[in-house]
């Protein structure tokens, strides 16, 4: 399965996750205390300029991100014409643009492994509340495993399904789906105690 | 605990996979994406606490940057759009579905499952989808109520067949439907 991490490798891909994800919340709380046009404007031109800096192929893409805002955009544009309020219409869009186009930036240009590893150190002060950083690493790598064998399996009942019946794909699937998940969870757990279980914290 | 992270960790890969697959019809040809309908299975089935970690981990994932959530979206984009509350209720939806399904361990489960999935999977996850909504496009909550309504008849139907679903799992496994068997983490 593909992350939506961007390649060939930018410059900001060197950048450390942990640095671009304290600026990104800098830039989003700045984007939101300061809600004028300007400061709207300013920080919609540098994420441009960020995107444009890094090639013309990943601004392509990086507008390609950014695609599944239209609803959005169309509702506020209909609403802020009709309320005839077009100053506060058009900060609002761009504000929302430009905040979704530097989450993206973020995503874009650091690999899965690296924010996982963040994740993972943000966790760490739950230890004392009981929670096995062992348990959460493994329930990770269990989870990206088991995604694509469901996929398959969902396929395969479906397969199943129209076979025999001249309909397709109605939701009845989910419930061996489901089933089968459970299963797989109860022998998966069985087989990991089997091998020592999960390694206890400290 | 082994059983605990297992059932987690699979339930919440079922969630991403509920996504991925392409829309379902039901019988009247409305489009469904069943992937709130995992949120609300994560409570009915796993519980509270079980189904909120699930759900959670889904999120985290997803967040970090694989495009899970129905329709390929996924990154820290999500966080600044106008669905993010939808999002961060999601967790907080599947433990209030678990925390009202345990509670009603006294009713048949089809209608512990219907109403915990109405209540949390439904009225909860809008609080918080409503407020995000409201901030992100600046609108009033009232407004942003508006804006999603079309999606509550789709929603419904979705706890009608999670009850419907649970019922039928808790039949052919019991003991896997932890928020009735009473088993903790």
């Amino acid at each position: 399965m593909l992350a939506l991490t961007y390649s060939p490798p930018t410059r900001l891909h060197a950048l450390s996750a942990p640095i671009k994800l304290v600026g990104l919340c800098a830039i989003t709380t700045a984007l939101f205390i300061f809600p004028t046009g300007w400061a709207s404007t300013i920080l919609g031109g540098a994420a441009l300029g960020l995107y444009a800096a890094m090639g013309i192929a990943f601004l392509r893409a990086g507008l390609r991100t950014l695609y599944g805002l239209w609803p959005f955009v169309v509702v506020l544009g209909l609403w802020h014409a009709w309320q005839d309020d077009w100053d506060n219409g058009i900060l609002i869009i761009v504000r929302l643009i430009t905040a979704v186009a530097f989450a993206n930036l973020v995503t874009m240009t650091t690999p899965l492994q690296d924010m996982i590893a963040c994740l993972v150190r943000l966790l760490h002060p739950f230890r004392r509340l009981g929670l096995n950083p062992n348990a959460v690493s493994l329930a990770i790598a269990m989870m990206i495993r088991f995604i694509p064998v469901f996929l398959a399996r969902a396929d395969q009942l479906k397969l199943a399904y129209r076979a025999r019946s001249h309909r397709s794909g109605r939701w009845t699937i989910l419930f061996p789906l489901a089933l089968g998940m459970l299963d797989d969870a109860d022998t998966v757990a069985e087989a990991l105690r089997a091998r020592g279980g999960i390694t206890p914290k400290d | 605990m082994e059983k605990a992270t297992v059932h987690i960790a699979l339930f919440a890969a079922l969630i991403a996979a509920l996504g991925l697959i392409p829309k379902l019809m039901l019988t009247s040809g409305v489009p469904i994406t069943a992937q709130s309908m995992g949120i609300m299975m994560a409570g009915t089935i796993l519980g509270a606490k079980r189904g909120a970690a699930a759900v959670a981990l889904f999120i985290a994932l997803t967040l970090a940057g694989l495009p899970l959530l129905s329709g390929g979206r996924g990154g820290l984009g999500v966080l600044a759009g106008p669905s993010v509350g939808f999002v961060v209720g999601f967790p907080i939806a599947a433990w209030a579905t678990g925390w009202i399904m345990e509670r009603l361990h006294a009713l048949p489960i089809s209608i512990a499952a219907g109403i915990a999935a109405t209540v949390g999977g439904i009225i909860i996850l809008y609080i918080p989808g409503v407020a995000g909504m409201a901030l992100m496009l600046d609108k009033s909550i009232s407004q942003a109520a508006l804006l999603i309504t079309p999606f509550l008849p789709g929603d419904v139907i979705k706890a009608v067949i999670t009850a419907l679903l649970t019922q039928a799992i808790f039949a052919a496994r019991p003991a896997s439907v932890f928020s009735r068997s009473g088993s903790s983490l």
